[in-house]
């Protein structure tokens, strides 16, 4: 298929291969914040007026294509955030933070995003659980046997990533959820690389919590979801308190908060990008995210094949399948390598990625990501095999 | 200085870098010095004696324009008193700001005159030197 007409960023000569930082938006996305902005800006929840009931309407429309799209059981257990990173640090510190004790254990790995392993470092350093990881195997893989001998009898969390942002190893979260329950272990789910890209059931699944973000699929800058259970997610406490979460106040002692998702949303929420989301998920459904996962799996399997060929890269996660590539090329320092490609305008990543602890697992610090999503195609891959197919990267990244 | 001997310099300065790899010496005093938009990070140490700098040395991960002015740097700075290298330092500022400066002074590290053109870089091309100013400057 040809998104060219959809997305605006894809008829400017560059190559994007750097999904996994944020995607492109198609213009409807675009479209529809800006058609609230121009045609019914107001605020929502608060007015008796037309424009703002259709403000308010709109919003909750997408509370309900997220329910239906990760298969909630309620559209009450859908909170909408800023980000992954938000969900992920009100989990913590709204949720754990009351419900773990000094010495109990959170298992997560070393290939997490910082903003999967921070919270909980803070929660050790405040109130003495203790963060533990589980040991992955020589392909970086998390597999349930070695879930299940991390295990101690302290274990009460397990808050790992669905896909990881620089392997993009798919996790068995299923079976590690199962197991999970039987031992009375609640499982955290970033899902921020892995919403977009392959289906999320959460009932299926079984999720206790699930963060993700809405610019990794599409949608705009600024808004995640919090899913919960329902049970759990009502026992967060709020961080934020404020207008549109309570109902009175009179004192300290009186005061009542409104129900579930509204507690957890105070002040106003950024209405617009919300509203642009909705149309990423139609955007998505519309290409079925069955067949975005078997396409950049393809795509991927296709990049890989020709890069082996080029015997200065070096592929970390060559028989991982998903849509990350990591790589580096001999003797080339990662950020000079995406500083070459970059004069080709091809877009990728170089660095840590967020995930500085993998180094102890990797054995290197840095590396290149190429990060696939549904609009790459195969001459955007020819022209970074191309580009990348050059013994002088190192001299001509210098640009003198 | 052409081209092919600027990037020829850096080349061999990014891959056999001038004193990479610290000391066990508690007579060097040390620092870190990173770029926070992005993943260059050099560890620093520098010995001073008799009012000269006697020696200075480095390790970390740095990206090749960074590294090779490390390494040139390094070089260029041995042997100096503390107001020659500040000088230095100060003129080879003024390069990579695009203002006036004393061509002659700076010898190999002239190899950089043209970064300005590639902006995001500069800070790569001015991240061990720095390091050093800052350990120059903390010695009374």
């Amino acid at each position: 298929m040809n998104y060219k007409n959809d997305f605006p960023m894809l008829n400017k000569d560059i190559v994007y291969f750097d999904n996994g930082a944020t995607t492109l938006k198609p213009k409807v996305v675009m479209d529809a914040i800006y058609d609230y902005y121009s045609n019914y800006s107001s605020n929502a929840h608060r007015g008796d007026y037309k424009i703002s009931l259709k403000a308010s309407s709109e919003y909750e429309n997408v509370r309900e294509k997220v329910k239906e799209f990760i298969n909630a059981n309620s559209k009450d257990e859908i909170v909408f955030t800023s980000g992954s990173t938000e969900s992920l640090n009100m989990i913590v510190n709204g949720y754990f933070k009351y419900n773990l004790s000094k010495d109990d254990e959170v298992l997560t790995t070393k290939s997490e995003h910082a903003s999967n392993i921070l919270p909980w470092y803070e929660l050790e350093n405040e109130i003495g659980i203790k963060v533990k990881y589980i040991p992955l195997t020589e392909n970086h893989y998390v597999t349930l046997e070695n879930v299940i001998k991390s295990i101690t009898n302290k274990t009460k969390v397990i808050s790992i990533a669905h896909v990881t942002n620089v392997i993009g190893d798919v996790r068995p979260i299923k079976e590690i959820i199962q197991y999970a329950h039987k031992n009375n272990i609640l499982v955290v789910i970033d899902g921020a690389q892995s919403v977009g890209h392959t289906k999320v059931d959460v009932q299926k699944l079984d999720i206790d919590f699930l963060a993700f973000s809405a610019h990794k699929m599409l949608g705009p800058t600024g808004v995640g979801v919090l899913y919960g259970k329902y049970d759990l997610l009502d026992s967060i406490r709020p961080i934020k308190y404020g207008g549109g979460m309570n109902v009175s106040f009179t004192n300290p002692k009186e005061i009542e908060y409104k129900p579930l998702p509204y507690k957890l949303e105070a002040g106003t929420q950024n209405i617009a990008d919300v509203i642009g989301f909705g149309k990423a998920i139609d955007y998505i459904n519309n290409v079925g995210i069955d067949n975005i996962e078997e396409y950049c799996n393809q795509l991927k399997e296709y990049i890989v094949n020709k890069l082996k060929n080029i015997k200065h890269i070096n592929i970390y996660n060559e028989n991982v399948e998903g849509s990350t590539i990591a790589f580096n090329v001999d003797g080339v320092f990662a950020q000079d390598t995406a500083i070459y490609l970059d004069k080709y305008n091809i877009c990728v990543r170089s660095g840590s990625h967020c995930a500085k602890k993998l180094e102890d697992e990797l054995g290197i610090k840095n590396t290149c990501r190429i990060s696939i999503y549904f609009y790459n195609t195969t001459k955007d891959a020819d022209r970074l095999i191309q580009a990348l197919d050059n013994d002088k990267i190192l001299e001509e990244s210098l640009g003198v | 200085m052409d081209s092919n001997f600027k990037r020829t310099l850096m080349l061999e300065n990014y891959e056999r870098p001038f004193h990479k790899g610290l000391l066990d010496d508690n007579t060097y005093i040390s620092l870190n010095k990173n770029n926070s938009s992005c993943i260059d990070s050099f560890n620093i140490q520098l010995k001073m004696e008799d009012g000269k700098i006697k020696d200075i040395r480095f390790d970390g991960e740095a990206c090749a324009i960074a590294t090779s002015s490390m390494s040139i740097s390094i070089s260029k700075l041995i042997g100096k008193t503390k107001e020659e290298a500040l000088n230095i330092i100060e003129n080879y500022e003024k390069m990579i700001d695009e203002k006036d400066y004393n061509k002659d002074i700076l010898e190999e590290l002239n190899a950089y005159e043209d970064i300005y053109k590639q902006p995001s870089r500069k800070k790569c091309a001015t991240l061990g030197i720095e390091g050093i100013k800052d350990l120059i400057n903390k010695e009374k």
